[in-house]
């Protein structure tokens, strides 16, 4: 892996990324690779009796999206902490945005430093779907 | 009350330990489903991803987990957490997982009523014992319809 060498100051933002339009395959791709078959996912009879439109994503799947985002912002080898909170559904054909900001930056006594970014995943129409956070260990020895 | 929703654990109730053997290749399928082609969860080294240990209840045998006890039809999962205590879970690490009801609250619906909440953390540890990381999932029980006070 090659190591970040870019900047890391708190305010520092990801170049946002989208995912999208969501199909009910990313759905069904979700559900088998997760174990959640919960059908409100994949079967629209089973989700219109429910009261829904139609079937939506799991919360789970955005936040594995969110997940991809910020792993490949900061390196997946140095994830230490990952933290979602479901607020909104996502329906098939959303897309869905990806941000990221660097909240705090601490250095660690082995030249290490634990990164903390605030995590946000919305729909089209702005409303956020999936807030979150993170820590990352961004080993030392990188030149500055 | 419902016939159907079985009686929830207490907070401090722990579930049976139980194996999660991490593959190679379900990780490689969890990440094509996350759409990330990041090398770190491909080959024989594979680590991994954040979200990953979701898929660890595969491997729980019946009963030996937790009962969050809430009424599925008014079931959220309200917050997911992973903590990873030093370097990530790989393929071929065999785990030890164990589940603990931490923590219920209450707190006043929306529209009446009360909402009630579960934490519920995992926990996984390697083959020395080492705790490696933790999940830690919040569940809420909506308030139920017509209960507006």
């Amino acid at each position: 892996m090659t190591e970040q060498t870019i900047d890391l100051a708190p305010g520092t933002t990801a170049p946002p990324r989208d995912f999208g339009p969501l199909t009910r395959q990313m759905f069904v791709r979700y559900s088998g690779a997760s174990g959640d078959l919960n059908p409100m996912h994949y079967d629209d009879t089973m989700a219109r009796a429910a009261g829904n439109p139609s079937v939506f994503s799991q919360g789970m799947h955005q936040s594995a999206l969110l997940a991809t985002f910020a792993t490949d912002w900061l390196g997946a080898e140095h994830v230490r902490r990952f933290q979602v909170r479901f607020r909104e559904q996502v329906w098939p054909d959303d897309v869905l945005t990806c941000t990221g900001v660097v909240e705090t930056v601490t250095d660690q006594a082995d030249g290490s430093r634990l990164v903390t970014v605030s995590l946000t995943c919305s729909r089209q129409t702005g409303a956020v779907a999936i807030s979150g956070s993170a820590d990352f260990l961004i080993p030392g020895g990188a030149p500055a | 009350m419902t016939t159907t929703t079985p009686e929830a654990s207490p907070v401090g109730a722990v579930g049976t330990p139980f194996e999660v053997y991490v593959e190679r290749g379900k990780i490689r399928e969890f990440a094509a489903a996350m759409q990330s082609d990041n090398p770190a969860y491909q080959g024989p080294e594979a680590i991994i991803p954040p979200t990953f240990l979701t898929t660890a209840t595969m491997w729980a045998p019946p009963g030996s987990r937790v009962t969050v006890g809430f009424d599925r039809r008014r079931l959220l999962h309200g917050e997911q957490e992973y903590v990873f205590h030093g370097p990530l879970p790989r393929a071929g690490d065999r785990l030890i997982a164990q589940e603990r009801v931490v923590d219920r609250y209450t707190k006043p619906g929306k529209r009446g009523g009360e909402m009630q909440f579960a934490v519920v953390v995992t926990e996984f540890r390697n083959e020395a014992g080492d705790l490696v990381a933790e999940a830690r999932a919040t569940f809420i029980q909506t308030a139920p319809k017509g209960d507006a006070s």
